[in-house]
């Protein structure tokens, strides 16, 4: 049994609710006593039936306001796999909300309303999985029950996302047709699709293969801390602790620390309390080097055979997520895991029209939502890998210098050379 | 090749030990908030991992309400002698006498809500900058929203419309002065997992997570343990059940299931076929609201 983390998107009211409403219910993940709220917040509708879509809603305001304004998690388990939703608002200004719940996501889910078919925000959402690389996309057409379970309604769709996939050379795109009110193809593929060849989608996302987006070519360990027991017995332990970004780490691995450069050799390795040969992403281990080297936290251990890039001038995406807007010369934090620097946001390339992929004039600032392509300096030099490559070592987020806050998300696209 | 899987426990526990080391490399003041409970017996155990053979960069902090369960208690007191390390603990006792609080009246009154003004007490009086619960996201739908790390004022408010996006796993832990966070290693877990991770690491836990005899009363449908923190009405039928607790928190507020699980086995079987969340089986007070979680949260409880 592994673990899925996937993402829900649509525009508001295309389903997205009651889809993981149902999810969780045809799984049996929903309580009685959870059950019991929500009929009796349902008590008052017309239909009687029960509204799934309020179990996904969580907090007050929310509910006050009937929309959901920021990003809820929900499990449900099947005997093959733990699922971890984010549930991302389809509401247009919560770009921010869809950024965040996508970084670390396996797959999305994008429902389009079969009656609509692709439209403004099934791009946006899908620009956003492709600018984040999540590696699975499932195209979920919703409501097909209000167009007759239509076979030339959803392939007219199909037709039209393929150009949209195309474009944004989503690699890994399936396809599914649903009704999630009524439950067709969800658990179990439905009759009402004899035309459907497909499995049902609880099948895919219990299916889908993740381990192998799972990066174990490129070793990347990021310090988090240094153990050093203050015990008469353990006079020369010094363990690096941290958690395996990507690769595989051997004992007698030939190693080098960034930014620093020093060379070392492992000499042992601890995983989960127990000394071990070999190490591999997402392991939490400790590692344990044959010099006394001075290595504190946000350093980066990788293998002498294979160096990330390493630089203090970065070309990066940017997704603001702040109210206080974005302006070239301002200064922020720069934090890639745990390494955290001063940097200064150079200056804004320009704004990509996320409807669109068009680059737009750089604008004077860029507010909140916004995606800007921009450069960075670092007040020291970053060991990265594009994000492209590697998500684990090639994100950042910029932390204003007084509010604290997580203003921006960075995707590091290159180093910048003159 | 798939020597190199891991499996989802695997994966959580990776996660978790991540999370404690940020606490560890990000703030100079952690602690580490202890209930008694499976959760936090859980947490101990993950930060053994984290930390060993170093020592934990924090003591446990208990908040004692005085409502405890003694067989939690002692289990607290045996947990933290085989570990060596440090534990705080503060009394609500103490803070409803010097503060001059209001107690709650009634049958079940519970000293839940007052325990916030303790623990805000104590992280003012160590000033601690960070403190790591055993908070789940599958709790409660308004835990559901919560982060990793969680940021709090100085009257420990959390305030949902200002909570920090939290992308890939890269934890903002800058704060201001005054202001604390609120670390959550096993957010990601669910009572089921909690359970298999305890089996497969065979973690032990107080003897009241398993099924014994006891005296309780039957209250709307909820099993309350007879204890000298409960008001007795003349009326009240008292029997004697075979119960196990899903959660130990006060004896005010915890309710048993009737159970004959008298192993981990026999627990993991019976969750999976039960039809009731946690919290709804045996949080009496979370049944007065709705939104009860949420005001409690906005107002420090972690
Ligand atoms: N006919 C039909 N209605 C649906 C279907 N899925 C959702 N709905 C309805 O569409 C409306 C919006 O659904 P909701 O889940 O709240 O959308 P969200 O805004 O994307 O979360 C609700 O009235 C649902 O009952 C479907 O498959 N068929």
């Amino acid at each position: 049994m592994d673990i899925l983390r996937f993402i829900t998107a649509g525009s508001v009211d295309d389903g997205k609710s009651t889809l993981i409403g149902r999810l969780l219910f045809d799984s049996k993940s929903i309580l009685i006593d959870q059950l019991a709220a929500i009929e009796k917040q349902t008590r008052n509708r017309q239909d009687g039936e029960i509204d799934l879509a309020l179990l996904t809603d969580g907090l007050r305001a929310e509910r006050e306001q009937g929309i959901t304004i920021d990003v809820a998690y929900k499990y449900f388990s099947t005997p093959k796999r733990k699922f971890i939703i984010a549930d991302a608002p389809g509401h247009i200004q919560y770009t921010r909300n869809m950024v965040t719940g996508a970084s670390n996501a396996d797959l999305a889910i994008i429902l389009v309303d079969a009656r609509n078919g692709v439209v403004e925000q099934t791009r946006r959402h899908s620009i956003i999985a492709s600018l984040l690389n999540i590696p699975h996309i499932v195209i979920a057409v919703n409501k097909m029950d209000l167009v007759g379970y239509s076979q030339d309604v959803y392939n007219n769709i199909l037709i039209d996302y393929a150009e949209v996939a195309k474009s944004l050379g989503l690699k890994d795109v399936i396809y599914i047709p649903i009704s999630a009110i009524n439950g067709d193809n969800i658990v179990d593929t439905s009759t009402n699709f004899p035309w459907y060849e497909g499995e049902s989608l609880l099948h895919i996302l219990e299916n889908i293969e993740v381990y192998n987006d799972i990066n174990l070519d490129d070793p990347r360990f990021p310090v988090q801390y240094v153990i050093r027991p203050q015990r008469e017995d353990l006079h020369d332990y010094r363990g690096y602790a941290g958690k395996i970004a990507s690769g595989i780490y051997k004992t007698g691995d030939k190693v080098v620390i960034l930014p620093s450069e020093i060379t070392s050799t492992i000499s042992a390795i601890e995983v989960s309390g127990q000394e071990v040969q070999e190490a591999f992403a997402p392991q939490s281990a400790i590692l344990h080097l044959a010099d006394d080297v001075d290595i504190s936290r946000g350093d980066v251990i990788v293998n002498q055979n294979n160096l990330p890039q390493l630089s203090n001038e970065l070309e990066v995406f940017i997704c603001w997520m702040d109210h206080k807007p974005l302006q070239a010369g301002n200064k922020y934090f720069f934090q890639v895991n745990s390494r955290v620097v001063r940097c200064v946001v150079k200056e804004i390339k320009y704004k990509l029209d996320v409807n669109t992929l068009q680059k737009l004039d750089a604008p004077d600032k860029a507010g909140l939502n916004d995606i800007v392509n921009a450069t960075i300096k670092t007040a020291s030099p970053i060991p990265f890998d594009s994000y492209k490559k590697l998500r684990t070592n090639g994100g950042a987020i910029l932390i204003d210098e007084t509010s604290l806050l997580t203003a921006g998300a960075c995707m590091i696209q290159d180093a910048i050379t003159d | 090749m798939s020597s190199y899987r891991l499996d989802y426990l695997d994966h959580l526990e990776s996660e978790a030990i991540h999370i404690f080391r940020e606490v560890a490399g990000q703030f100079e003041k952690p602690a580490l908030l202890f209930s008694g409970g499976k959760d936090s017996i859980t947490l101990v155990h993950l930060a053994l991992k984290a930390f060993r053979p170093g020592k934990f960069p924090f003591p446990l902090v208990h908040i004692d309400t005085g409502h405890n369960f003694p067989e939690a208690l002692d289990f607290r007191d045996k947990l933290v002698t085989e570990i060596g390390e440090k534990l705080i603990v503060r009394k609500v006792e103490d803070t409803i006498r010097s503060k001059n609080l209001t107690e709650q009246k009634g049958k079940f009154a519970s000293r839940n809500a007052l325990q916030t003004y303790t623990l805000l007490d104590v992280i003012e009086e160590f000033g601690f900058d960070a403190c790591i619960g055993g908070a789940r996201r599958d709790e409660e739908k308004a835990r559901a929203k919560e982060r990793i790390f969680s940021v709090r004022d100085e009257f420990g408010q959390w305030n949902p419309k200002l909570q920090r996006p939290e992308l890939w796993n890269t934890y903002n832990g800058k704060i201001h002065k005054g202001e604390n966070v609120r670390a959550f290693p096993i957010s990601n877990w669910t009572e089921l997992d909690i359970w298999n991770y305890i089996k497969r690491k065979n973690i032990e836990l107080p003897s009241i997570y398993f099924s014994h005899e006891r005296k309780v009363l039957e209250h709307e449908g909820q099993l309350v343990a007879v204890s000298e923190f409960i008001n007795l009405e003349p009326t009240d039928i008292v029997t004697s059940k075979k119960v196990r607790y899903r959660t130990v928190g006060d004896m005010t507020c915890t309710a048993a299931v009737e159970s004959t699980a008298s192993n981990i086995d026999d627990i993991i079987t019976e969750i999976i076929a039960t039809k009731t969340s946690e919290r709804g089986e045996t949080r009496i007070d979370d049944k007065v609201s709705e939104a009860a979680m949420e005001d409690r949260k906005k107002n420090g409880y972690f």
